[in-house]
């Protein structure tokens, strides 16, 4: 171990040294590189689910850079969009492969990013000293689902349009200034060029600038405190004569050969999708989606795309529009609080009792039911399970002061547990 | 294709297990498989027959080049602008349609929709049941109506091949309410081809609209092998390193 360190750590000599030195001295180019990867300490007993943080940075990679390549093609006119699209996956060199790795990329990203959450959730990563880490993680959750939003219009075909027009139009259930704020974000009375224009606008540059900018500091503020792991102790308090952490292994080259490992696979199963089922079944790209945009014709089925399918059931399950609302933006937004939600003495689900982790399994299936029911017709046994499913999913949250108080704990260990 | 067919289909297993339950929604009675070989070149190459001498009259296919059809069907030029290019001079010319749109509305009630990506809005199952399920409703504009699609303006084109034919519809009540159900087709006047002749020219020209909705489809997956290979390579390299650098990790 030493060995590989002193590998990493030594400073180059000679033309590059000098160099390394002439930077240094005006810029913190190796202190800053030190301080967040040769010499940031994660514990050494990481598994598999730490690897989604950096798998949604991959993604993010993904998506910027297809992206770019998507833009100098696409044209954001109604007249042309859909056209435009189509060009791209056959006449534009290598712009079908381009366009499926945006399209496959937008729903990996949130694969990703929910099972990076749901980490969270199994190791407590939430709580204190990790609450703003949370909260800018939920404000990235937010900021993706508008980038998500916005970008599903682009293409400009029947899904596209009465499915911005269905989420758009829930706005204008808030009483006096609905209407108002509806027609804010549309820019017209109706769904139009000047919609999707303005949508181009944000998809392009606001909203990815938005998102780059909270990434840099979710990661900022996760390196001032230090990563949790999944026993959920602090590794800082074990620290050796050279005040490293015992139980901690260096970013670079430990954390970076294991996540290496985990990016490969991602991109195997990735790849799967992109080259033999890009529309996956009609989820990933839905098929009434290469029928351009027909104002006059409503699609017999308008369903969001499945990353919304959770909350859009929850919308649904309540018969009243207002109220259907409310509790659709609270669904999304409730998460924010679970550092001060959850009132458990531990971190870590090793060490809780059975009533947490009864609960969370209660909600990952009702997380999962819901997203189905999202899917499928408003009417008959699915209405009432999707309102079964919303008190539960609700109470989980709501309940948690009380459930995570009376929830018996076990011991936490001193030291991370690791084996080989 | 063919080699990588048999690897391609392991592969892709199981993202493709998603993907066969596609089509699922949507309206009127059970769909009949098409049982289209997207693979088959010369089944394409009659599709692409089909239709241009039935289909391009009334619908263009607006994003496909003729040049995009001779590359991935062995197709010459010769052969493109002699049996297919019926109103184009140049290969990298689209499929277009003679007839202009407004007088099309004005004819039909709609116009005749852009074939290009049917194939990817309906899927094979939905596009082989229309063009067969057309019978005889003497009420309606066009003297026909449709199994599948209820009401549409499209006249029975295929009359000539299929011959005309009756639906048996039963019915059913049910709380006071009668709903019809599709029994089968009964045959009123012969065509030019038997049944199983104008099953494989509709099946053909299904290939080939499928084929137009996304010309790359063979071409991707093709790629998509060497691509899973290049990884797994990778990837075996990948965890070597792993397992080298974490070995003193105790």
């Amino acid at each position: 171990m030493a060995k590989v360190e002193a590998e990493v750590g030594k400073r180059p000599e000679g033309m590059l040294g000098g160099l390394v030195k002439w930077i240094d001295e005006r810029f913190p180019m190796t202190s800053t590189l030190e301080y967040h990867v040769t010499k940031y300490y994660a514990a050494k007993s990481f598994n598999w689910w730490y690897v989604f943080g950096v798998l949604a940075f991959v993604v993010l990679a993904i998506q910027l850079i297809t992206g770019i390549f998507l833009t100098m093609n696409y044209k954001p006119s109604a007249e042309e969009a859909f056209a435009s699209v189509e060009y791209i996956m056959r006449d534009v060199e290598w712009g079908w492969l381009i366009r499926y790795l945006h399209s496959t990329g937008a729903s990996f990203f949130f694969i990703v990013v929910y099972l990076h959450m749901f980490r969270a959730m199994l190791y407590g990563s939430y709580k204190k000293p990790r609450e703003l880490i949370w909260l800018i993680g939920m404000l990235i959750f937010f900021v993706l689902m508008a980038e998500a939003f916005a970008g599903y219009l682009l293409p400009w075909g029947q899904m596209s349009y009465w499915g911005a027009q269905v989420i758009i139009s829930l706005f204008g259930a808030i009483p006096v200034v609905g209407d108002g704020i509806v027609e804010f974000i549309r820019g017209d009375y109706s769904i139009s060029d000047i919609t999707l224009n303005r949508f181009f606008a944000l998809h392009v540059i606001a909203l990815p600038l938005a998102l780059i900018g909270l990434v840099f500091v979710h990661i900022v503020a996760l390196h001032e405190v230090g990563s949790n792991n999944p026993d959920g102790i602090e590794i800082k308090k074990n620290k050796g004569p050279d005040g490293v952490p015992l139980d901690g292994v260096a970013f670079h080259p430990y954390h970076t050969s294991k996540d290496l490992v985990a990016i490969l696979v991602f991109l195997m199963i990735f790849s799967a999708v992109v080259f033999f089922a890009p529309e996956m079944g009609g989820y990933f790209l839905e098929h009434a989606n290469f029928e351009p945009a027909n104002l006059r014709a409503t699609p017999e089925h308008i369903a969001p795309v499945w990353y919304f399918t959770p909350f859009y059931a929850i919308l649904r399950a309540v018969p009243d529009k207002l109220w259907g609302f409310i509790l659709f933006g609270l669904s999304v937004v409730l998460p924010v609080f679970l550092p001060w939600l959850d009132r458990s003495r531990v971190r870590s689900i090793r060490y809780r009792g059975w009533i947490y982790k009864f609960a969370l399994t209660v909600f990952v299936i009702t997380f999962l039911t819901l997203g189905w029911l999202g899917v499928q017709p408003a009417e008959g046994v699915y209405v009432l399970m999707a309102r079964i499913f919303t008190v539960l999913y609700f109470a989980f949250f709501l309940l948690m002061p009380y459930y995570t108080t009376i929830d018996k704990t076990k011991p936490v260990p001193e030291r991370v547990v690791y084996h080989g | 294709m063919g080699k990588f067919n048999v690897i391609t289909g392991l592969a892709g297993a199981f993202v493709l297990l998603a993907a066969s339950q596609s089509f699922a929604a949507g309206g009127g009675g059970a769909l009949e498989h098409a049982n289209i070989e997207p693979g088959n070149i010369a089944s394409l190459q009659r599709g692409a027959r089909n239709f241009m001498n039935y289909c391009s009259g009334c619908h263009s296919a607006q994003y496909v080049r003729f040049s995009t059809i001779g590359r991935d069907l062995e197709l010459s030029d010769e052969q493109l602008s002699e049996n297919l290019m019926f109103n184009a001079e140049k290969t990298h010319e689209v499929i277009r349609v003679s007839m202009p749109e407004a007088d099309a509305g004005r004819w039909f009630g709609v116009a005749p929709p852009d074939l290009s990506l049917i194939g990817r809005a309906k899927g094979a199952d939905y596009i082989y049941s229309f063009l067969k399920g057309f019978y005889v409703q003497p009420g309606s504009p066009t003297g026909v109506d449709n199994t599948v699609l209820s009401g549409t303006s499209m006249p029975h084109v295929l009359w000539e091949l299929q011959g005309y034919q009756q639906a048996v519809f039963s019915e059913h009540t049910e709380g006071g309410v009668t709903t019809q159900h599709f029994e089968g087709f009964e045959v009123l006047t012969e065509g030019s081809m038997d049944a199983k002749a104008f099953d494989e020219f509709v099946r053909d020209t299904v290939n080939f609209l499928v084929y137009i909705a996304e010309p790359i489809r063979s071409e991707r997956r093709t790629l998509g092998v060497w691509v899973l290979m290049y990884l797994i390579f990778f990837w075996i390299i990948a965890v070597m390193l792993k397992k080298q650098i974490w070995k003193d990790v105790k």
